[in-house]
This record gives C-alpha cells, sequence and structure tokens, in this order.
C-alpha cells in the first residue's frame, strides 16, 4: 500500500517536473479567454436578439405569507434566487421553516399609469395558480410603457360599438385608421412645420446680416417681412389641417379591463396613444416570428420615445452611418497620401523612422483625447472664428462653434488616420521592387507607376486600414461625448430644407445611446432589453467589419505569395 | 515630324503632370503629419497658460474727478470696466469712466441733517449691496445697478440706485457710540454686528428679512463683551462666524449660528512677539482671515474643525511683502489677494495655490497716513486695480487668469479650506460663488493607475500565458480559429463592455461575490487537479484527443467548475458568514463593498486589454526561428524547457512590449470606467471600492465647462498627461519592437 503511495508521490513529482502541468495551465488561459469571448458575444446575442419575441403573458394568482390572496398579469422577465436570510432582511417577514431559499419571479406588470412600477417579483412558493388566459391584450402605447388587460369594449365619438361585432377585428382595422392618421400628423409635424421655422429662421438671419452690413433699405425689409407673412399664412394652414387630423385621431378609443393590486379596473384608453396590441397568448409560433419581426422593423425604423427609452433606434443609426462616411471619406485620401509620401516619396532617414514611430504610436493614444483636442481645436477655434467670420448675422448663438457631426467626423478622422497610413504602408512595403523598376524600365513615370501599378496592387491593405478605420470609429463613444454626440436629436443632420445635408447639427450615436439609455435614463430596468439590443447590433456591425478585414488580410496574403514566387 | 512634336508635348504634360502629383502628395502628407504634431502643441498651448505667472502694466492716470465733492470714502469698479464710482462724506457717488476719469453721472444720497459718510463695505458675497455707514451711528443699505442702452453702437451705461430694504437708516441699538458697524445680507436675513473699540461691547442684530421688506426692529439682538480692545471686527458671508481683533494679533473667533446665543469658540494669538497686525482682511467667502504685520508678513488663518466637532483657527501659509503692509485686497471671485507694502510693492498672491504671482514697484509712496489720503480697489473680476493717492488716480490692468493652478496646488497636498489637514482632493466646481477649486491631480492619477493595475492583474496572465499556448503548442487547425476570434474583441466597442459590466457584471458579482474570489483563486489548482487528471486516465482514452486540442478539452471543464463554483458558494457563504459575505466583511474586516468596483472594473477592462496583450504576445512568440526551437528539442530538452529556457527569452522584448500597449490602453481607456465604477475621486486601494480616472474625468467635466477658464485648461492638462503616458509606454514599446525584428533577421 505505502509502495503504491510511493510509487504515485513520485509519479506526481515526475509529472510536475515535465513541465505539463504548466502547459495546461497555459491551454486553461486560452479555454478561459474564449469563454468570456463567446460568453460575451452569447449574453449580449441573447438578450439583445429575445428582446422582441412576443412573451407569454401569464396570470399569477398567489398568497401571501400573512395570507393574503392576489392576483397579478405580466410578463416573466428573469427568475433569481436569494437566500433566506436576504429574503427575510429585504421583506421583514419571516418564512417558513422548510425553506432554505426563495426563488423569486421578476414579472412585468405594466399599467405604469396605475401601479406606478412596471415590474413586480413574486415567490415562486407564494404562487397558487399559473394560468395564461387567451383573452389578455398586451398594448404598447406612445406613454406609460405597455399595458396588459383584456379588450371590453370599443366606442366611437364616446359611443359604444354594438355588442355584436367581433371586438378584436374592429380593433385593428380602427387602429390601422389611427395609425396613418398619426403618420399624416408627424408628416405635417415634422416636416411641414420644421421647414416653415427652418425658413424663418433664414429670414431671421437674413434681416439681421443686412442690419449688420448696414444695407437694409425699406424696399428689401419690406420684402422680407412680405415673406415671413407668406410663412406664417402656410403655418395657419398646416395649423388648420392639424387641428382636423387631431379631432380625427381622437374619435375611437377602446377600454380594457386590467388587474391592478389584485383588483380589476376599467381602463379606456384613446386610440390615438396605442402603438399596436397583440394577444401573445393565442398566437402560434409562426405569427409570433413574424410579430418578431415586426418588432424588429419598429425598433430599426421608429423614433425612440420615452426619453429613448423605448421606441426605435433610427435616429442613432442614421447618425452614426453618417458620422462613419463622413469619416471615411476625409479619412482616406489623407492617410493613403501620407503613407504613399512616406513611404515612395520622402526620404528614408531618421526623420522618417522617427514620424514613422510616432504615427504608429499615434494609434494608441486614449481616444479620449482626441476628443479634447477636437473640442478644443476644432469646435471652439475653429468653430468659433468660422462663426466670427461667417456667421455673425446667428450671434450670440453659435453656428458651426459647437459641437456637430462635421467636428465629431473631423476628430475621428484624426483619430484614426494613424490607423490607414499604418496599413498602407505596410502594403506599400511588401510590393516587390521589382514591379516598381519594371515600370519605370518600361518608361512610365513615377506617378504613373504609383497610379497604374502600386495603388492597385496596394488597394487591399488600403481597404484594409478603412475597413479597420470604420471598425474603430462605429464603436468609439468617448471623444463624441465631447464633439457633437446628443441624446436626443431634433433634427437628422439630412433632410428637406436646403442644402439637405446640415453637418453643423448634432447627431445620434449608437454606442452614446448605449451609454445613455443604461445609465442617464431615469428608468433602467424598462430599458436594458433596449440597450442589449442596440448593443446586439453595434457588435454585428464591427464583427461584420472585422470579418471583412480578416478575409481581405488572408486574401492578400495569398496573392503576395503567389506574387514573390 | 509632327508625331515627334506631339510626342515631345505629351511627354512634357507627363513630366508636368508627375511633378504635381510629387508636389501634392509631399504637401499633403507633410500636412497630414503636422496635424497630427499640431494635436500635441495644441494642447500644450491650451495648458501652457496656466503656469504663466501674472502681469501688470499701468492703464491710465488722472486726478480723482469732482474733487470738490471730498476726499474718496468709497471706490469701485463696475463688472464690465467701463464706469468706476467713488463716493465721497457728503454722500455723493461721482461715476467715472475708467479709462480717461471722465465723469459721466452724479448722485446724491439723501442724508439726515448734519450727516455724513464714515464709509462704505460691500454687506452679501456677491457685491450686490453697500452697506453705507453714516457717523451718527446708522446704516443704510443701498443697492447700485446698471441700465445698458445703446447710442448709436456704443454702449452706455446708467447707473440705477434702489433701497432693498428701505431707505430709512437702521440704527442698532448700542449703550454708545460704535466704532465698527457690520452687515451681512444673506438670501433670507440681515445680520447687523456693532461693536464699540474700547468699551469692548458688541451687538449682534438679527433681522428676518428677505430683499423688498422695510427693516424695522431687529428680530433678535444679543450683547456680550469682548476679551480685549476691538481694533477689527469682521464677519463672514453667510453670516455664520464673528471675527474681533486687536492690533497686537489676539483674535476672537464667534459662532454666530444661534442667534440668541453668539458662542466664542476660539480666542487666540496669531502673530508672534513684537509683531502687530496692521492690517486685517477676511478672504474670500470669510472663513479664512489675512493678517499683515509692520515686517511685511501676511498669513493665512482658517477656521478648521477638528475630530470632536472643535473649531479652531490655524495657521494655513504666510506670503511676504518687503515692507509693513500698508493695504491687502482680497480678490471678489477668487481666493487671491493683493498686498501693498509701505514701499509701494505690490504683490499679487493666490492662498490655495500658495504663489506669488506677481510683485512690482509703483514707484510711488502708497502710505496710508493722514496727509496722503489713499484708497484702492479691485475691479470684480480683478482684472483692474484702481489706486487714488492724493487726489490722483492709478488705474492698472492686471493679467492673471490662473492664480489657483500651480505646481503644487496640481500635485502636492494642498491645506483647504475648512479642512483638518493637507490632503489630495479633486473637486473643481460647487454651487457657491465662494467656493475653494480643489484641483489635485493626484486623485485622478491615483485612479487611473489604480484601474489599469487591477486589469493588468486580471489579463496579463491570461494574455501571456493564453499567447505561449496558442503560439507554441496549439494545434494549427484550432490555432487558425482561436487567434482571429480573440484579436476580435480588440474591436468590441468598449462602451458596452463598459455597459455589461456595470448593468450585468457588477450586480452578478456583488451577488456571487465568493463564488467570483473562489473561481479566482482555486482555478489555478483546478487545472492542475484535472491535468494530473488526464495524465492518469487510460492512454486509450486519452489518445482520442491528439497535443494541441488541451484548449478544447478544457472549455467544458472550465464552464461546468464555474457553474458548480457558484451553485456550492451560496451553501458556503450560508455555514460560514451566515449567509452574507459583504456584511461580514463590512462588520469583521472592516472592508466596505461598493457594487461598482475595482474588481469589476478590472474585470471589464481586462476583458479589453486581453487581445491586444494576446495578439502581440502571440506574434512574438510565434515568429521565434524555428531552428532555436528545433536545437534545443534535439539536444534532449523538453517542450517547457525549451519554452521556458529558449522561446520564452527570445520573445520577451515582444512580451514586454506587449504589456506596455496593453498598459496605455488601460491607462486611456474611458468608456469602461465611467460606466463600471462609481466615479468619486477617492484615494483607497481598495479593491471593492471605485475610483475616478483621468479619462473618466475629462469625459465627465470637459462638456460643461466654460471655455479656457482654469478648469478648462486644467482638463486639458489631465488630456496632455494621458496622451505623454500613453505616447510614453508606446515608444518605448514600439523601440522594442523594433530592434527586436532586427535581432530575429539576424537570427
Amino acid at each position: 500500500m505505502s509502495l503504491t503511495t510511493n510509487n504515485q508521490q513520485s509519479a506526481f513529482a515526475h509529472w510536475w517536473k515535465s513541465g505539463n502541468p504548466m502547459i495546461w495551465i497555459n491551454a486553461g488561459a486560452v479555454s478561459i479567454s474564449l469563454i468570456m469571448v463567446f460568453g460575451l458575444l452569447g449574453l449580449i446575442a441573447a438578450r439583445g436578439g429575445g428582446h422582441f419575441w412576443p412573451k407569454d403573458v401569464l396570470s399569477i394568482e398567489y398568497k401571501t405569507i400573512d395570507g393574503k390572496l392576489s392576483t397579478i398579469v405580466g410578463e416573466l422577465i428573469d427568475t433569481d434566487v436569494i437566500s433566506k436570510l436576504r429574503y427575510e432582511e429585504s421583506t421583514g417577514q419571516t418564512l417558513p421553516k422548510e425553506l432554505r431559499e426563495v426563488e423569486r419571479w421578476m414579472i412585468k406588470v405594466g399599467n405604469r399609469d396605475q401601479n406606478g412600477a412596471d415590474f413586480k417579483w413574486v415567490s415562486k412558493f407564494e404562487i397558487q395558480k399559473l394560468g395564461k388566459p387567451s383573452s389578455v391584450v398586451a398594448v404598447e402605447r406612445m406613454e406609460w410603457g405597455t399595458l396588459f388587460g383584456e379588450l371590453k369594449s370599443i366606442s366611437e365619438n364616446g359611443v359604444d360599438m354594438a355588442s355584436h361585432t367581433d371586438l378584436w377585428s374592429e380593433l385593428h382595422h380602427r387602429l390601422d385608421r389611427t395609425l396613418e392618421l398619426r403618420d399624416l400628423i408627424r408628416q405635417l409635424e415634422k416636416s411641414e412645420i420644421g421647414r416653415v421655422n427652418y425658413v424663418l429662421e433664414k429670414l431671421r438671419l437674413e434681416r439681421r446680416t443686412l442690419e449688420l452690413d448696414g444695407t437694409e433699405t425699406a424696399e428689401n425689409l419690406r420684402e422680407i417681412a412680405a415673406k415671413e407673412r407668406h410663412q406664417q399664412e402656410i403655418y395657419k394652414v398646416i395649423q388648420r389641417k392639424l387641428e382636423v387630423l387631431n379631432q380625427q385621431i381622437k374619435r375611437d378609443k377602446a377600454k380594457f379591463e386590467i388587474i391592478n393590486e389584485g383588483h380589476s379596473q376599467i381602463v379606456e384608453l384613446p386610440f390615438a396613444v396605442i402603438v399596436g396590441a397583440i394577444k401573445p397568448n393565442v398566437m402560434n409560433a409562426g405569427e409570433k416570428l413574424i410579430q418578431y419581426f415586426i418588432n424588429l422593423y419598429h425598433f430599426f425604423m421608429d423614433d425612440p420615445r420615452e426619453a429613448n427609452t423605448e421606441g426605435g433606434i433610427f435616429p442613432a443609426i442614421f447618425g452614426t452611418v453618417m458620422m462613419v462616411l463622413l469619416m471615411t471619406v476625409l479619412v482616406t485620401p489623407f492617410g493613403v497620401i501620407a503613407a504613399v509620401y512616406l513611404r515612395e516619396y520622402a526620404k528614408q532617414g531618421p526623420v522618417i523612422r522617427i514620424i514613422r514611430i510616432a504615427v504608429n504610436n499615434l494609434a494608441g493614444v486614449p481616444s479620449i483625447v482626441y476628443g479634447v483636442f477636437g473640442l478644443g481645436f476644432f469646435v471652439y477655434f475653429l468653430g468659433g472664428n468660422i462663426d466670427d467670420l461667417f456667421f455673425t448675422a446667428a450671434k450670440p448663438a453659435p453656428t458651426v462653434g459647437t459641437p456637430g457631426i462635421m467636428w465629431a467626423a473631423l476628430t475621428l478622422a484624426i483619430m484614426t488616420v494613424p490607423v490607414v497610413i499604418v496599413s498602407t504602408e505596410e502594403g506599400l512595403t511588401r510590393i516587390p521592387r521589382s514591379i516598381r523598376e519594371g515600370s519605370l524600365a518600361l518608361g512610365a513615370t513615377r506617378f504613373e507607376t504609383l497610379r497604374n501599378v502600386i495603388l492597385p496592387m496596394a488597394s487591399p491593405s488600403i481597404m484594409t486600414g478603412v475597413i479597420l478605420a470604420i471598425a474603430r470609429a462605429a464603436g468609439e463613444v468617448a471623444p463624441l461625448m465631447l464633439v457633437g454626440v446628443v441624446k436626443l436629436a431634433p433634427d437628422l443632420p439630412i433632410d428637406a430644407n436646403f442644402p439637405f445635408v446640415h453637418l453643423e447639427r448634432k447627431f445620434m450615436h449608437l454606442g452614446f445611446h448605449i451609454y445613455d439609455v443604461g445609465f442617464q435614463s431615469p428608468n433602467v430596468e424598462v430599458a436594458r432589453p433596449l440597450v442589449y439590443a442596440t448593443s446586439f447590433l453595434l457588435v454585428l456591425v464591427i464583427i461584420f467589419l472585422n470579418l471583412a478585414v480578416i478575409l481581405m488580410r488572408n486574401k492578400l496574403r495569398e496573392r503576395y505569395r503567389s506574387m514573390e514566387n | 515630324m509632327i508625331n515627334s512634336v506631339e510626342a515631345s508635348a505629351q511627354q512634357r504634360r507627363r513630366n508636368l503632370l508627375d511633378r504635381l502629383a510629387a508636389g501634392v502628395i509631399a504637401a499633403g502628407g507633410i500636412w497630414v503629419i503636422l496635424i497630427i504634431v499640431l494635436l500635441f502643441f495644441y494642447l500644450l498651448a491650451v495648458v501652457a497658460p496656466i503656469f504663466k505667472s501674472a502681469s501688470m502694466a499701468q492703464q491710465a492716470q488722472y486726478s480723482t474727478p469732482a474733487i470738490h465733492h471730498g476726499v474718496s470714502v468709497y471706490l469701485a469698479i463696475e463688472e464690465s470696466k467701463q464706469l468706476a464710482v467713488r463716493a465721497t462724506p457728503n454722500g455723493t457717488f461721482i461715476f467715472f469712466e475708467l479709462t480717461s476719469g471722465t465723469p459721466t453721472y452724479t448722485y446724491h444720497l439723501d442724508l439726515p441733517p448734519q450727516v455724513t459718510v464714515d464709509s462704505i463695505a460691500q454687506a452679501d458675497v456677491d457685491g450686490r449691496f453697500l452697506n453705507v455707514k453714516l457717523d451718527d451711528d446708522s446704516m443704510i443699505i443701498l443697492e447700485i445697478g446698471y441700465r445698458v442702452s445703446f447710442d448709436d453702437e456704443r454702449r452706455v451705461l446708467t447707473p440705477t440706485f434702489s433701497f432693498p430694504y428701505g431707505e430709512e437708516p437702521i440704527t442698532i441699538e448700542h449703550n454708545q457710540q460704535s466704532d465698527h458697524r457690520d452687515l451681512v445680507i444673506t438670501e433670507d436675513a440681515v445680520v447687523a454686528v456693532v461693536s464699540n473699540r474700547n468699551n469692548r461691547t458688541v451687538s449682534v442684530a438679527f433681522f428676518e428679512a428677505e430683499e423688498g421688506d422695510e427693516l424695522a426692529d431687529p428680530d433678535q439682538v444679543s450683547q456680550f463683551e469682548a476679551p480685549f480692545d476691538i481694533d477689527y471686527q469682521m464677519v463672514d458671508g453667510q453670516a455664520r462666524w464673528l471675527y474681533l481683533a486687536n492690533r497686537s494679533g489676539q483674535v476672537a473667533l464667534y459662532d454666530l449660528n444661534d442667534a440668541e446665543d453668539p458662542v466664542q469658540v476660539a480666542n487666540i494669538a496669531l502673530l508672534n512677539g513684537g509683531a502687530e497686525a496692521v492690517v486685517m482682511q477676511p478672504l474670500l467667502g470669510g472663513s479664512s482671515i489675512l493678517i499683515g504685520d509692520q515686517f511685511g508678513n501676511i498669513y493665512q488663518y482658517s477656521i478648521t474643525r477638528d475630530k470632536q466637532n472643535q473649531y479652531s483657527l490655524a495657521r494655513y501659509r504666510s506670503f511676504e511683502l518687503d515692507s509693513s503692509v500698508q493695504v491687502i485686497l482680497p480678490e471678489d471671485r477668487r481666493k487671491g489677494f493683493i498686498g501693498i507694502s509701505e514701499q509701494g510693492t505690490l504683490s499679487v498672491f493666490h492662498t490655495t495655490a500658495e504663489q506669488n504671482l506677481l510683485s512690482v514697484s509703483l514707484g510711488f509712496d502708497a502710505r496710508y497716513n493722514n496727509e496722503l489720503h489713499a484708497l484702492s480697489t479691485y475691479s470684480p473680476r480683478s482684472d483692474r486695480l484702481l489706486l487714488e493717492t492724493n487726489g490722483n488716480i492709478r488705474v492698472y490692468e492686471i493679467d492673471n487668469h490662473h492664480p489657483e493652478i500651480s505646481w503644487s496646488s496640481l500635485w502636492n497636498e494642498v491645506w483647504y479650506e475648512g479642512y483638518e489637514s493637507p490632503e489630495y482632493i479633486w473637486q473643481s466646481s460647487s454651487a457657491d460663488n465662494d467656493f475653494e477649486p480643489k484641483f489635485s491631480l493626484i486623485p485622478l492619477s491615483f485612479g487611473t493607475l489604480k484601474a489599469a493595475f487591477y486589469a493588468m492583474m486580471f489579463a496579463t496572465p491570461l494574455a501571456i500565458f493564453g499567447a505561449i499556448f496558442t503560439a507554441y503548442f496549439m494545434a494549427p487547425a484550432m490555432r487558425a480559429w482561436v487567434k482571429p476570434s480573440i484579436e476580435i474583441m480588440e474591436a468590441l466597442p468598449t462602451v458596452i463592455l463598459g455597459f455589461l459590466a456595470g448593468l450585468w457584471l457588477a450586480p452578478l458579482v456583488e451577488d456571487n461575490l465568493l463564488a467570483v474570489v473562489s473561481v479566482f483563486l482555486i482555478m489555478p489548482f483546478e487545472l492542475i487537479f484535472f491535468a494530473w487528471l488526464w495524465h492518469i486516465l487510460p492512454h486509450s482514452l486519452t489518445r482520442r484527443i491528439p497535443d494541441g486540442w488541451q484548449a478544447a478539452v478544457l472549455i467544458p471543464v472550465i464552464i461546468v467548475f464555474v457553474w458548480v463554483a457558484f451553485a456550492v458558494s451560496p451553501l458556503v457563504e450560508q455555514a460560514i458568514f451566515g449567509g452574507d459575505l459583504k456584511g461580514w466583511m463590512r462588520t469583521t474586516l472592516g472592508i466596505n463593498y461598493d457594487q461598482r468596483n475595482s474588481l469589476v472594473v478590472g474585470l471589464a477592462m481586462g476583458l479589453a486589454v486581453i487581445p491586444t496583450i494576446f495578439s502581440i504576445t502571440e506574434d512574438a512568440i510565434f515568429s521565434v526561428p524555428k531552428h532555436l526551437t528545433q536545437g534545443s528539442l534535439a539536444l534532449g530538452a523538453t517542450p517547457w524547457q525549451t519554452l521556458t529556457r529558449v522561446v520564452i527569452l527570445t520573445a520577451s522584448p515582444g512580451i514586454f512590449s506587449a504589456v506596455m500597449i496593453g498598459l496605455g490602453r488601460a491607462v486611456g481607456e474611458t468608456m469602461i470606467v465611467l460606466m463600471a465604477t462609481g466615479n468619486t475621486p477617492l484615494m483607497d486601494f481598495s479593491v471593492f471600492q471605485g475610483m475616478r480616472t483621468l479619462s473618466a474625468n475629462i469625459a465627465v467635466e470637459l462638456p460643461e465647462t466654460e471655455v479656457d477658464s482654469s478648469h478648462y485648461r486644467v482638463l486639458f492638462l489631465a488630456a496632455l498627461v494621458l496622451f505623454a503616458v500613453t505616447f510614453f509606454f508606446n515608444t518605448i514599446a514600439e523601440v522594442v519592437r523594433q530592434n527586436l525584428r532586427k535581432k530575429y533577421g539576424n537570427l
């Protein structure tokens, strides 16, 4: 017996000395890293992608420890298990002896206007009866979040519909009409009134410019006044149209029976505040899938509501894409020219070597530093001076001397230009001398060689650099917080008003949206799924871009390998 | 012939284009490089002014306007520096242009017959109200405002006068003629303190009154006797503290908090033997006083509170003039002041920054005496100084934008007003006007390093070990997807990591602290245990998975282990710590637990740094020339020996540079720390407490900062520090890496 232990001991010691355990520890490090990477992506995907799936609405009858019976209706959001001690501490109640821990269900009960809160915790041991009533309707509203209840009646101008009608299809029928009206109203409010305001502001600036130049005459002032009157006329017409529409949209109302603190209660809801209504408990998988994509569509295409905690993220997607495109337009030519200069034109020497190291290092400078530079130099210094020179009429309100999408794009362009330079240079270095010399020997000038031979050959590395720059810019938030991002931009940087593209405007951004909704919003619990969804979208975009880079890099490698042979 | 002409024309065009392109590319390239250089110099240019000392230049000199009304008892400069005003004993206010001395407006205050103005003093913190002290023992509260109008593009200021607390002079019942009369107006009260020099009685009167109320009888009057002759009397802007002092430097401090019963909290000698208090002035806010003696010393004393809540006066710091102090002029909005000596030397000081920003000789005698009537005033923004001597007014322009910043106020411990001892504090703004900004970069730098330290503690071993395995042991088929998978994480937006850290990981760690800690501690042993198990398992079983796939085998093992740890730890917590580990830590170990703490930041930021370190380390190890390892293996070394003695040694500069670059990234990361910590600028090593980093501080404060203010420039300095530190780390890494490449080339 003792012999075997000895043997085993020495076997262990031998094994220990061989270094194998260390190899396993190293392997473990890789495994942990991989688990974290994929765990993280999986977490974001599950929480972000899962949010849009219509959940069943449960009806839960439960009995509290002190014997009170109550019912709530809502979606099961989360469960957790807490120790007896913590439960007793937080609730002040004594648990039955046999329970060592408590499983709690987090139920989204909705009806925030009635309950005051969106969520309610129920302990599993309290639950008496669990049901999925088929009649329950989940109504998404413009405000106060979701409503769970049973559709009781529909009224038109205060008169109830005949009871024999199929209420559910009637609801959808009328909802379609309401949605059309709402679109019309939004159209009028946003674009038409927006245009009037825009023109009026232009006219105000025109008059101020005349005053500042001292060139105002009775005639041109009259002209401006006439134009202003004209706009006001238009405004009045729109206003009248709006009044009519607002009357129409108020026509229909629906009554729902909701459960509030165990008591049922009738709530009347004007159709004007309903965004959508479904009966999740009677939907089959196919219908739920369709609803899933409808929800997804609304998420992508709608404006945010309720301080960004509900609705869609269209302006953020738009702002991100536009800012990144602007940045790309700026960074590509400059990055390529700088790289070509450094590699092809400049005399190689210690100075260029230092510059190269410096450019390399700039890629590692914290992004917030670029943001500080952008705010100080672009916004306050450049923008301020441009305002003084060209936009005196609008003073003291700054026109371009304030954070905006143009400055954000410029700042990020400076931040990412080292990436493009380094990548392009790498591509240029890889091109064999023989190819350059061949081209020059055939009589081509340096520029012709560059344009017709070298740049096309280097184009994949240029693309790589640009895509890397885009991937970095798309996910960067810290500098944008200083140079142009806002939580809610009233207008998109592109609209129907001349000159259509407004680069001085502030914009919304996916990354900042995550920060803002996740950390600055008053109702984080409600907003959390949307933040996950936004994160998921951003991660997808960035992984897609990076995969493109990796594929391109591999292809490039093959190409040069064949060239060298 | 024609062809050749055409050809040569074409040739010329080509050459021209070539030259043009060369020019454009060179210009463009240099332009881009210049912009990059500009980044650094712009930051430097914004920061530079905070280290500049002050300067002063005489702007104008003229004889006192409307001197026939009498000498000045009061001098002031109005906010926009267009007008100045002086008042005379007969109640006349003469407004004149600051730069020329031309009188623009005269106002006569209605005084009772036979009564003249003694002096005029500011009566509130913002300087809106004036306390006009009359020689019949009464006071009038006067407000001077300015109406702005434009006369043909020229800005015209018209003074307005109002009596927000009634036109009737206020008299406080006092047993004798008073020598000192102070009025302090706060939001809901007016407090008057009246005292007699030799008689030593002090009367404190409280009026509960808001602006617009007529002051009648005080709601509360209390009287007490001072322990010495009262040469100086001062009340702070909140009417909380009353200072009484005599010329030998004895000061008694009274707490006026309780209107009925002022309490003496201190009675101490502030000056050393022989010195005489020739000037005494409160510093902005009134919780500090400045005492000047006849040797030219100026001392700052401030009210401090010790742990037993006992108040006392403590000597904070001292400043020096060349001869007996004549004038001390505190600034209206900062904790700075001007001192003027008998010999006419003017010095500009700042108390917090403890610096003498300027010392110049005025070139004339600034002595106060009976023949030479002298009076001086500082403009509200402390950029103009007005000196009146002997019927002459001199106007000086003072350029002193950032007195509160000095090397010592940024990096050394500073004794701030109200604190018990010198400390490192970052507190840049407050709602109060008399706030003392605290711009110590130490807490922020500390926070930055702390966050980076915990992130590196977590990331470095994982990334380096992982890279070693991936580069040296891993099967090529597995490496082909492992490497890009980890590298792709480098591009993951840190805002997402921060969001997950703050809203998912932080609560998770809080609820499962024991599990998280034990996973960290037990993981290596668990790995070794499993490796041993694998080793003694029958080879027929283990053979199925070839060498180089260990990492794949371990994935389920680790997941199961972590799951078990999370499942078991509540039971352990219940058994050992009574089900509440955090409560146990708090009561038994005295460790407080913040939900968003360094542990969470370390994990999240570690995850952001791992790909960087991993990728560079992996490259360095993978590109160690194969003949080196083959030689080592051929000589009989085991793979592990080869790795530790040959590969890692050769690749160590590469690993070093990987760590440097990772560190650079951790130092500058903003979003994760912003979202995953409480952002409190405390200096605390505890892993269960948060921090505030330089980068997060910039992100939080810069958007709300006034452009070109000291705060703005200090934030730029923070950015410059970040820039310099990361640039330094990266440069080291880059140089090391280039040398390494050269070395590999030689091998």
